[in-house]
């Protein structure tokens, strides 16, 4: 038994020593991941970025919502479309050359953060607020902001709702793991209402519970609440309040510590709004390519080596347009005049003409 | 000699050290997997940047809550509002285990009932509860619940129960004197369980008539009674039509009902079945002779079968308590803030999945263990004993 027993430890040691040589040389010996084609190999402890993941893969894989229209939907023969989506075929674009290499996942907010951090996507361009402490202690990076948005709340026609402080001793939908469940309770802090939430932890559910009239008011970015309107029963029965409770910033974002990959993702974002504020267009951007201004030349990737510096083709941006065009044709076939929602551009104008769309100089 | 003989003996034909060998090889494999995973874990943390701890959850979580046993604003931490999520969820667990097994125990005997309708009613139940999803029962029955009328044209019985979107209402005793008259039931409840047992007792092993107990048990019956009806100083729900509210009595949020009356009948189906097979272990001798003896089919049941029966009932039975106390964390289908639901939210403002995770697996880990716990000593109370 005593044999026994020490045998036991030295097992033990050896196992401990074993697993401990294990763990710290993984992070030297493990950097060539087989370039399969869809397994999305986590880049943790390789030190390689995703950039290089997305490349050897052939395809980005890019988590969307799926369940707004005009940002990210799937019509029945599932194909997407929409804001959000157009800036993953954007990525793809400037990235492998290609739009329609993209593999898009339905995430819901619960799941989005965690998606990303364990590599399951390589990026998410799904209605994501942009905060502080996402960007910081969630670990995440935000991409220039594609949508400036502002939480709304929409209640039934009849109901006689005019304001916030309609709602004392009522009932308020939301989705659960958002900021907009934070600022309802903020907003409605201020006023000192007693009010109810019901907490969803998915946006079919709520709006679902909202139909049927559980809540009387339905919160959520004024932008998701339009959309939504149009797939309920009776669109016209519901309207949303004169009130902003807080500043949306949406758009794609990345996991901490790869400014590789998070370069690519933030300047292909820029890249839609430059091109807009250049003129360049799905249509006249081939033809651009020998224009005479040197902004466009340097844009295009013609002259100078802007791509290269990030590690793709100086003609990313131009595939970028080429596939889904400037950041006011996508805007405009998505949520715009060429939509069922015909929303103003408002602040989501480039900022020569009064909004806050800007992109840092392309040089 | 002998030490000669096991010399001979090679190692790889030992019959002692493959016992030894094959012990270690799976301690080796167990450490070796838990090291790989959690070295994986703490390479990965630091590589998002993230630290493992739990002082995020004396935070304020600023979100509000639907359902709340304790005083709950947004500016408490994230620990009260997971307390207070573990008490809904507590709640869901303790009416559940008490309705699922009046539930269940009652169809599973009402299988054998004399009465054909009865056979095939809780036939009927039974085929369908256990053949579908709970998560679609849930759906069901909140599509069901959430049907009812607004609260200012609420479905009102006898001025005393209220039903409405925004919830049930129902008279609920108030104040000291509430307190004070529920702590007088329980006690007769005790006495009656005590006297009830000495009376059979008597019978039984004296043959006295039980006279006595009768009347004691009379006694406090009327007491109970008096107690129920005036004693608790009932307060009926009140609509209030300025503020287009029910004030007063007890709500139930159609989400606690949806929740509880769909584990109810969901996990009831299967005691139910439980309890019949209980039923059917016992010889059929048992049931002819305590017939023979005059005994009535009820009596036969009460006091001959279902005392035997138990012995198989209760293992089972275990299990299905801790299924239920499992399947409560389905509340996030339909919006009830239990301790699964709320911790869900509070992994996402906060982005702790790992520490909120574990948090989650202690808690339901250490409830079921408490559920076993009381289980197995049931177990052994009903068990045969051998002398």
């Amino acid at each position: 038994m005593h044999k026994c027993g020490s045998l036991l430890v030295a097992t033990l040691l050896l196992v401990a020593s074993l697993t401990a040589c294990e763990s710290s040389n993984t992070t030297s010996t493990n950097t060539t991941s087989p370039g399969g084609n869809s397994t999305p190999a986590s880049n943790s402890g390789t030190g390689q970025s995703r950039l290089d993941i997305v490349k050897q893969r052939g395809k980005l894989i890019c988590g969307v919502d799926g369940k707004i229209p005009g940002f990210s939907f799937v019509n029945e023969s599932g194909e997407y479309s929409g804001l959000d989506v157009d800036v993953c075929k954007a990525v793809a674009a400037a990235v492998l050359g290609d739009p329609n290499a993209v593999e898009f996942r339905n995430l819901d907010s619960t799941e989005r953060f965690e998606a990303l951090k364990a590599g399951e996507v390589d990026m998410l361009s799904r209605n994501t607020t942009w905060t502080i402490s996402r960007d910081s202690s969630v670990g995440l990076e935000f991409a220039p902001t594609t949508f400036y948005d502002g939480q709304g709340m929409m209640v039934r026609q009849d109901s006689g709702i005019t304001k916030l402080e309609d709602f004392q001793g009522k009932a308020v939908c939301v989705e659960a793991g958002t900021t907009t469940e934070l600022n309802l309770t903020d907003a409605m802090r201020q006023r000192g209402i007693q009010f109810e939430t019901v907490t969803f932890q998915q946006a079919d559910p709520a709006y679902a519970a909202y139909a049927e009239g559980r809540c009387q008011g339905m919160t959520s970015d004024k932008s998701q609440l339009v959309a939504r309107r149009s797939t309920l029963p009776n669109p016209n029965e519901h309207l949303l309040l004169d009130v902003t409770m807080s500043k949306e910033p949406l758009g794609p974002l990345t996991v901490n510590n790869d400014s590789t990959w998070f370069d690519v993702v933030k300047w292909t974002t820029f890249a839609l709004f430059e091109a807009e504020e250049l003129g360049v267009k799905q249509d006249n951007v081939d033809q651009l390519k020998t224009s005479d201004n040197p902004n466009i030349k340097r844009f295009l990737g013609t002259e100078g080596d802007l791509g290269k510096g990030m590690g793709l083709s100086n003609d990313f941006a131009a595939n970028a347009i080429k596939a889904v065009g400037n950041y006011g044709e996508v805007y405009e076939r998505n949520l715009g005049e060429g939509s069922q929602f015909k929303l103003p551009r408002g602040q989501n104008a480039l900022w020569t003409n009064g909004g806050l769309m800007y992109s840092p100089p392309f040089r | 000699m002998t030490t000669n003989g096991d010399q001979k003996i090679p190692l790889w034909r030992d019959d002692r050290f493959w016992r030894i060998a094959l012990q270690i090889l799976v301690i080796v494999i167990v450490v070796s997997v838990f090291a790989l995973l959690g070295g994986n874990l703490t390479r990965n943390l630091r590589q998002t940047g993230n630290n493992f701890g739990f002082d995020f959850l004396k935070t304020s979580a600023g979100f509000n809550i639907l359902d709340s046993l304790i005083p709950y604003t947004p500016t408490d931490p994230y620990s009260r509002v997971l307390f207070a999520g573990l008490l809904n969820s507590l709640r869901v667990m303790f009416f559940g285990i008490i309705l699922t097994t009046l539930l269940g125990i009652a169809v599973g005997v009402a299988r054998f009932s004399d009465n054909w309708l009865l056979r095939q009613l809780s036939l009927i139940y039974v085929e369908i509860v256990r053949n579908t999803p709970l998560l679609l029962q849930l759906v069901f029955w909140y599509g069901i619940f959430v049907q009812f009328p607004l609260i200012k044209e609420s479905l009102n019985i006898f001025n005393s129960i209220y039903l409405s979107k925004q919830g049930i209402f129902l008279p609920w005793p108030s104040g000291i004197q509430g307190i004070i008259g529920l702590g007088i039931l329980v006690i007769c409840a005790i006495a009656a369980f005590i006297v009830s047992k000495r009376r059979t007792k008597v019978m039984v092993e004296r043959g006295e008539s039980g006279q006595p107990q009768l009347i004691t048990l009379g006694i406090i019956g009327i007491i109970a009674l008096l107690t129920l009806t005036v004693g608790l100083n009932w307060q009926r729900p009140m609509f209030n039509p300025t503020t287009n509210t029910i004030e007063g009595g007890l709500r139930l949020t159609i989400e606690f009902t949806t929740l509880l009356v769909s584990l109810v009948v969901y996990t009831a189906a299967y005691i139910a079945e439980i309890v019949r097979a209980g039923i059917q272990s016992v010889p059929k001798g048992q049931w002819e002779a305590a017939r023979s003896l005059g005994l009535k089919s009820g009596l036969v049941m009460q006091l001959v079968v279902f005392p035997q029966a138990l012995r198989v009932i209760i293992p089972p039975l275990n299990s299905q308590y801790l299924n239920l106390a499992k399947n409560s964390s389905l509340a996030v289908a339909v919006a009830y803030a239990d301790v699964y639901n709320v911790a869900n939210t509070t992994f996402n403002q906060t982005g702790r999945a790992i520490e909120v995770m574990l948090i989650i697996m202690a808690t339901y880990l250490t409830i079921n263990l408490f559920i076993s716990l009381g289980m197995n000593q049931l177990n052994r109370s009903v068990q045969l004993r051998e002398r």
